[in-house]
């Protein structure tokens, strides 16, 4: 293989450290909150550059989202990639993890890939099924969860994390890879990249574009709904424990009645 | 756009003069890159490193300063970023947000010794040391103070004389940042026609760099004396294109533009730690917010951040139009240093007893400015650089 077509799948996420607000659909409002990058989406970013750096190859950034994603995709290019798919239709909102799934994966035969690279979650919907969806509908291999990746010849090979360990995975190229923050850590921006990444190739791409039916993506697409929805309630008082001599085994009863322990 | 009735325009208190609709999208990035730098590699150390008055992997930390451009980011070529003023400008305050200690370290190295050999030094100079001061693999130190010449540089004694091709540089330098951990140092010395700057390898025999202790400022920032015991230099070690006090006060403008805007990130710091805890400390019944004598503080405070933020902003679009004089250089490094000094002041008092605690960032920022408002240039001589400025008399000689 001479060069590595790697493709990057970034999305762009409520700041987690501000208040995020749902819409009356009970979805989570994406206009209000500053939006920043996925944060595994960083590592899956960082884990693309370094196998283009390593094999030689390009690196393509692909953000699903509405118009204020651009921010996140200049981010990811800043960051290095080489250029970037936004994938923007109003359409698209609303849509679930089937339904990005979908609208990823038309982009991903348009765009071309040897390996795709993503999070294995997102911090705002958290399903972490969009990998092994992706990988479904493109008909690759999946590798998940990889805390490890070696690209060498025509195939892939993980670390795939598990509960107590990890399981080593090989698949063959084009393949769909997801990372975990364990693998890498992320690079800034550097002040060259931020000049850069004004330049770097940006292609907007519609549903229409994609000749993906409207009807099978978005809210009206959506295969799961929100029934109902409830606020978290607000944290209450905690407990204080005295210790009089007792204090150890209170504690124990306390998490032990909460089956921690 | 249509705007709804309750879309007024709303103060934002972390950001009081509105500079982010100010900013390009590019400044906002180079801003957003430093203060995740400082958030994820300086703010969870600084304090210890502080309180010990160590810096423990300072080369490690530069060579990441490096590897995102922060050394020398203002100048061109040899590996330099080549970014704008009001970029390095936006990078200082970030980083002076963390600790001035970290800023004194890029200041010296970007403004000081790099823009020294960069504006004044030869081609050989040049390809020798930018690349690997831009990339954080050989750190710079400048010495112009010296035990008895510090306002007045002119009084200076350190000296270089010839011996055959060569030069002998003798002489002592006092209050040097990055001094025992440099690399290579741009020492000034008085010669036969006028005082020349000099490139000295740290190895160089008769060159030692002995660390000053029991400093009550700037501890997370190494200081140091130069000793120059008859060090032998060969003939290209001056730099050739500068002659005269010309060549280390236009660094030290350089730097200074660095400050005035660092300074305010020290200040910025130390004003939302006292908003964030007057809004939460409750005395009397009732958060000490509240109270009206606590809002003065505050609000005193956002004005001078905000007023000090747009002469920043304005004086670096001019820096960037090659408009910029240095009396301008001395309003700015005046104004910053001296109300950033008084907000951190005002903050500490906010804090009660726990201002004076390094559990919280603002003593240390406080001490810090003491060092600040000193260096590159004191309170009373940029005072009297403006007075000569707006009265055509020089008052420096009484
Ligand atoms: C932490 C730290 C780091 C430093 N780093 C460096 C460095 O890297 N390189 C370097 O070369 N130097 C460095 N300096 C030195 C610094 O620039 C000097 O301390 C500063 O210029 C003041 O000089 P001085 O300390 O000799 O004070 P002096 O010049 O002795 O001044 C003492 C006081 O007298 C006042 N004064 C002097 N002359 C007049 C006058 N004509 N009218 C009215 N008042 C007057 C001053 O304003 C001041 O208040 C550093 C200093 C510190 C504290």
């Amino acid at each position: 293989m001479t060069t590595l077509n790697i493709v990057v799948c970034v999305k762009q996420v409520p700041d987690t450290a501000v208040e995020r607000t749902l819409t009356p659909e009970g979805t989570l409002d994406r206009e209000s909150p500053d939006g920043l990058i996925n944060e595994l989406d960083e590592y899956a970013i960082e884990e693309g550059l370094k196998i283009a750096e390593a094999h030689g190859g390009e690196v393509t950034i692909l953000s699903m989202g509405p118009a204020k994603a651009a921010d996140s995709v200049r981010k990811a290019l800043s960051m290095g990639a080489d250029k970037a798919v936004h994938v923007l239709d109003d359409g698209l909102a609303g849509s679930d993890a089937l339904a990005t799934s979908a609208a990823l994966a038309a982009a991903l035969t348009r765009v071309g890939f040897d390996l795709v690279i993503l999070g294995s979650e997102s911090t705002d919907a958290r399903t972490g099924v969009v990998p092994a969806m992706l990988a479904e509908r493109l008909g690759v291999p999946q590798l998940t969860l990889a805390a490890t990746v070696e690209v060498s010849g025509a195939g892939v090979t993980i670390h795939r994390l598990t509960e107590d360990g990890y399981a080593v995975v090989t698949g063959s190229l084009p393949a769909v890879v997801s990372v975990v923050e364990k693998i890498n850590e992320p690079r800034y921006p550097t002040f060259k990249g931020i000049m850069a990444a004004k330049k770097k190739p940006v292609r907007t791409l519609t549903l229409a574009d994609l000749a993906v039916d409207t009807g099978a993506v978005g809210l009206a697409g959506a295969a799961t709904g929100i029934a109902d929805w409830a606020a978290r309630p607000p944290r209450t008082a905690g407990v204080v424990v005295k210790d009089e001599g007792d204090g150890g085994s209170q504690v124990a009863g306390f998490l032990a009645e909460r089956k921690f322990i | 756009m249509s705007s709804a009735p309750s879309a007024r325009p709303r103060l934002d208190p972390h950001d009081p003069a509105g500079l982010d609709s100010l900013l390009s999208e590019e400044e906002l990035a180079v801003r957003q890159t430093v203060r995740d730098f400082c958030a994820d590699k300086i703010l969870p150390h600084v304090a210890s490193w502080y309180e010990r008055g160590e810096l423990p992997g300072v080369r490690e930390l530069t060579r990441e300063l490096g590897k995102i451009g922060l050394l020398g980011m203002h100048l061109t070529g040899y590996g330099c970023a080549g970014m704008s003023a009001v970029d390095y400008g936006l990078a200082c305050l970030e980083l002076e947000a963390a600790d001035s200690g970290l800023r004194s370290l890029v200041s010296v190295q970007g403004s000081l010794a790099m823009f020294a050999i960069w504006k004044f030094g030869s081609q050989a100079h040049k390809s020798e040391w930018l690349p690997r001061m831009a990339a954080g693999e050989a750190i710079g130190c400048f010495g112009l103070t010296e035990p008895d010449a510090g306002s007045d540089p002119a009084s200076m004694r350190t000296s270089a004389s010839r011996d055959g091709s060569d030069w002998i540089l003798s002489g002592r330098k006092m209050w040097i940042t990055n001094g025992s951990i440099a690399d290579i140092a741009v020492v000034w010395a008085r010669t036969g026609d006028g005082v020349r700057g000099f490139v000295v390898p740290a190895g160089t025999p008769g060159f030692s760099a002995p660390e000053i202790k029991h400093k009550g400022s700037l501890r997370a920032s190494v200081t140091a004396e130069l000793v120059l015991d008859s060090v032998r230099l060969p003939g290209d070690a001056v730099l050739p294109e500068v002659t005269g006090l010309r060549g280390p006060l236009s660094c030290l403008n350089e730097a200074r533009f660095g400050i005035f805007w660092g300074a305010l990130g020290a200040a910025r710091t130390c004003y939302e730690t006292a908003l964030e805890y007057a809004k939460t400390r409750e005395q009397f019944g009732h958060p000490i917010a509240a109270y009206q004598l606590t809002q003065e503080k505050l609000a005193n405070m956002a004005v001078e951040l905000a007023k000090g933020q747009l002469l920043a902003l304005h004086f670096g679009r001019l820096k960037d139009q090659g408009r910029l004089a240095p009396e301008h250089v001395s309003i700015a490094k005046l104004n910053s240093t001296r109300e950033a000094l008084e907000i951190c002041r005002s903050a500490r008092t906010v804090l009660g007893g726990n201002g004076i605690s390094y559990e919280f960032p603002v003593m240390r920022h406080m001490a810090n400015l003491e060092s600040v408002l000193t260096y590159e240039g004191t309170p009373e001589m940029h005072t009297l650089v403006i007075g000569q400025a707006l009265t055509g008399h020089s008052a420096f000689r009484g």
